[in-house]
C-alpha cells in the first residue's frame, strides 16, 4: 500500500525536524526487523490474547437489526478489550517494540484518554516509564481517565497551549521527544504522524479486520457488505478496513465527527471540510484557513476532536476505496443512548458516531445484506459528559 | 552568488529572529529597522503559524500574539516590500511547511523573492522531504536553508553537500528557547561541514547572552538568536524597537570579538 518513502499516493511522508530524523529512521529499521521476528510476534500474540482479551467478539445485534428492519448488523466488540478500547492493540505492539529497542520510557498524547490509559497500562506491565500529554480541556472532559492513568503510574501533563485539545497534546509530545530521544519512544496513538508511524499503528490494529474476516466466515460463510468505523486520526477504522481493502465488494465507511454540522465552524470532519496540507509530520487532509493556519476544531468526542486524518485514509478517500461521512454531535448522542437501550451496550461517544451511521444506512439496505460496525471502545468514560449534554449534572 | 553569503562577509554574523506581527506589523517594521541599523547581518523573519511544533513557549506565545493581531502571509509580504525601501540587509523567512504549501509553493516563493527575501527556513522539512519545495526554490534562486542537529551524526555530509545559503546548526536537543548552558559538542558536526562545503554555518537554539554568542560564533560563522529577542518584544510591546536595537548592537559586538 506504500512506496519506499512511506507514502500513500501523495499522502504521508516524514515532515519532521532534523533532530528527530535519526529517531524515526531507527524506529523504521527496528520495526522492519521485529515485524518478521517469530519470537516478537509470539510474545505480542500472547500479550494480546492473554492480557488484552483478544480475539474480541463479533456479536450479532439481533434487536438492533430487527428494530431497524434492514441489513443484518454485527458489532465488533473492541470495547471488551482490556482497558476498554481498541487502543491497547497498538500500544502493546509499540511498547514491546520500544522495549526491544532498549527504550526505558514511552511518551504519548491522548484525546479522550483511552490511548493514554492503554499506554500507562502497557508501561506498567512492561516496566517502562510513561508520560502522557493531554489537552487541559480534555483533562476536564475526561477526568476519570486522568485518574486511571495516574493510578497506573503514569505522569499526566495537561497541555495549555492552543485549543488545549488533542492536536496540542500531539504537538507537545513531539516537542518532548526532541528533548529526550535516546531512552524515549513516542508511542503515537493513531495512524498518523510521520512515516513509519501510520504503518506501524495500522499493522498493530489490523488484527481487528483479520478477526472480523474469519469470524464472519464462521458465522455467515461470506464477507460482510459494509464495514463502518469512526475516524479521528483513524486507527480503529484503519484496523477495521485493512484486511478488506482488496475485497472490493466490501464497502468501507469512515464516520467523521461533524460536531455541530459541516456547514458550521464547530466541526472536526477533516475529509469533508479540510484540504490537503502538511502538519504533524504528514501530508494529509487538515481543517485549516486560507493561509494554512490549523483550524480550532470541535466535537463532543475528545477522541475525534482532531483537525487532521491519517494519510492512508486520505488516500483511500481519494481513490474512492473508502468513503467518509459526517456524523453530528446530536446524532452521536442519540446513537449512544440507542445502543445502550437496544442492545445493553454503552459505546464510547467516538464509536457512537459509527453506530449513528449504521442506524441511518441499515434500514435502506435489504435484509440479506450484512453490516459490521466497530464498537471501538466502551462508553463509561462518557456518561457524565453525555448527561451534561442532556442537561443533567451528575457527579462521578 | 547567493545574497545570503554577503551576510557572512562582515566578520562573524549576528542573526536575529523576529516574529512578524508581534504585537503588530508596524512595530515589526521598526524592530527590523532597528536590528539592521545596529549591525544585524541577516534577519530571520518569522511568519506565525498556529501550531509551531519546533518552538518553546516564548516563540509559541509570539506566534499567538501575531495571529491574534490579524497577521497574514500577504500582510507580511507587504511589510517586506516596505522594509526593502529602507533596509538592505538580507532577509530569510522562517515558518512551517503548511504556510508555504497552502499558499502554493511557487506562488509563495515567487512573491517572497520579488518582495526581497532570499531564502527560507522550514524546521519541519528535513532532507528527505526537501523535494517538496527545492525545485521551485532553485527556479527563483531562493535558498532553502538546511538544518543540522546534534543528532544528525551520519547525516551531516549528505545534508551539507546540498546545502544552500547557509547551514543552520541546532545547538542542542529540544525546542527553541534560552538555555543557561549549551553543553553539546558541535565541533565534529562543524568540522564535517567544513570538509564538505564552503557554505557558511551559524548556530542557533538556546543562545541569549553575549558570551554564548561569542562562543557559538567562534566555532562557526555566526550566531542566531530568537527567544531572547522575543522576550524583549514581549516586555516592551510597541516600544520594543530601541531595546531590540541595543541588544543587537551588544550581540554583534560580542560575535565580532572572535
Amino acid at each position: 500500500m506504500t512506496n519506499k518513502d512511506g507514502r500513500f499516493g501523495i499522502f504521508g511522508g516524514q515532515y519532521m525536524p532534523e533532530t528527530l530524523m535519526n529517531a524515526v529512521i531507527e524506529l523504521e529499521e527496528a520495526y522492519n526487523h521485529y515485524k518478521n521476528d517469530p519470537e516478537f510476534n509470539k510474545e505480542l500474540e500472547d500479550l494480546l490474547n492473554d492480557y488484552g482479551n483478544r480475539p474480541s467478539r463479533l456479536y450479532y445485534a439481533k434487536k438492533m437489526t430487527e428494530d431497524l428492519g434492514g441489513a443484518k448488523i454485527y458489532l465488533k466488540r473492541e470495547d471488551l478489550n482490556h482497558t476498554g478500547a481498541h487502543k491497547i492493540n497498538n500500544v502493546l505492539g509499540q511498547a514491546l517494540l520500544a522495549k526491544k529497542m532498549g527504550k526505558k520510557r514511552i511518551i504519548a498524547e491522548t484525546g479522550a484518554g483511552q490511548h493514554g490509559v492503554a499506554s500507562a497500562t502497557a508501561a506498567a506491565l512492561l516496566g517502562l516509564e510513561c508520560v502522557v500529554f493531554m489537552g487541559e480541556e480534555d483533562t476536564k472532559r475526561q477526568a476519570l481517565n486522568v485518574y486511571r492513568m495516574r493510578l497506573l503510574g503514569a505522569e499526566v501533563i495537561p497541555v495549555k497551549t492552543g485549543t488545549a485539545t488533542l492536536k496540542d497534546a500531539v504537538s507537545e509530545a513531539m516537542r518532548e521527544w526532541t528533548k529526550r530521544i535516546d531512552d524515549t519512544h513516542y508511542c503515537i496513538g493513531s495512524t498518523m504522524g510521520p512515516h513509519p508511524f501510520p504503518i506501524i499503528v495500522r499493522d498493530f490494529q489490523a488484527v481487528i479486520s483479520k478477526e472480523i474476516k474469519s469470524q464472519m466466515f464462521e458465522k455467515e460463510g461470506r464477507l460482510p457488505d459494509m464495514v463502518i468505523a469512526c475516524v479521528g486520526g483513524g486507527s480503529n477504522a484503519m484496523g477495521s478496513f485493512y484486511n478488506f481493502i482488496d475485497d472490493k465488494e466490501v464497502e468501507l465507511v469512515g464516520c467523521e465527527a461533524a460536531g455541530k454540522g459541516i456547514d458550521t465552524f464547530e466541526t472536526a470532519a477533516t475529509v469533508n471540510t479540510g484540504k490537503v496540507g502538511i502538519f504533524h509530520g504528514m501530508k494529509s487532509y487538515f481543517c485549516q484557513d486560507e493561509y494554512g493556519q490549523i483550524a480550532p476544531v470541535y466535537s463532543i468526542s475528545a477522541g475525534l476532536d482532531y483537525p487532521g486524518v491519517g494519510p492512508e485514509h486520505a488516500y483511500l478517500n481519494d481513490i474512492g476505496r473508502a468513503k467518509y461521512v459526517p456524523v453530528t454531535d446530536d446524532e452521536a448522542v442519540d446513537a449512544f443512548e440507542y445502543l445502550s437501550r437496544t442492545e445493553g451496550i454503552i459505546p464510547a461517544i467516538e464509536s457512537a458516531h459509527a453506530v449513528a451511521y449504521a442506524r441511518k444506512i441499515a434500514p435502506t439496505l435489504s435484509k440479506d445484506k450484512i453490516i459490521v460496525v466497530t464498537v471501538s471502545g466502551r462508553g463509561d468514560k462518557d456518561c457524565a459528559a453525555i448527561a451534561r449534554y442532556r442537561g443533567e449534572n451528575i457527579y462521578e | 552568488m547567493s545574497n545570503i553569503k554577503k551576510a557572512f562577509e562582515n566578520g562573524k554574523a549576528f542573526i536575529p529572529f523576529i516574529t512578524c506581527g508581534d504585537p503588530d506589523l508596524d512595530t515589526t517594521f521598526k524592530i527590523v529597522k532597528a536590528a539592521a541599523d545596529n549591525g544585524a547581518d541577516l534577519i530571520e523573519l518569522g511568519i506565525p503559524f498556529s501550531d509551531p511544533t519546533a518552538e518553546g513557549p516564548v516563540i509559541q506565545e509570539a506566534n499567538l500574539r501575531a495571529l491574534t493581531s490579524g497577521t497574514t502571509t500577504d500582510k507580511i509580504f507587504d511589510l517586506v516590500r516596505n522594509l526593502r525601501k529602507e533596509v538592505t540587509v538580507p532577509f530569510v523567512f522562517m515558518t512551517y511547511a503548511n504556510v508555504v504549501f497552502s499558499y502554493g509553493a511557487e506562488r509563495f516563493i515567487k512573491t517572497a523573492k520579488e518582495a526581497g527575501v532570499d531564502g527560507i527556513i522550514l524546521p519541519d522539512i528535513p532532507y528527505e522531504e526537501k523535494e517538496e519545495f527545492s525545485d521551485v526554490c532553485e527556479k527563483y534562486d531562493f535558498d532553502l536553508i538546511s538544518m543540522l542537529a546534534p543528532t544528525s551524526e551520519n547525516r551531516v555530509r549528505m545534508i551539507a553537500k546540498e546545502a544552500k545559503g547557509f547551514i543552520y546548526v541546532v545547538s542542542s536537543l529540544g525546542v527553541t528557547g534560552t538555555r543557561d548552558v549549551i553543553s553539546t559538542d558541535l565541533s565534529s558536526i562543524i568540522s564535517a561541514i567544513r570538509e564538505t562545503t564552503d557554505v557558511p554555518c551559524a548556530v542557533g537554539f538556546g543562545i541569549s547572552t553575549p558570551e554564548q554568542a561569542k562562543k557559538m560564533s567562534g566555532i562557526s560563522d555566526g550566531a542566531i538568536v530568537g527567544s531572547a529577542i522575543i522576550k524583549i518584544m514581549a516586555k516592551y510591546g510597541k516600544d520594543a524597537a530601541p531595546y531590540v536595537g541595543e541588544y543587537v548592537k551588544s550581540m554583534k559586538e560580542a560575535v565580532s570579538q572572535n
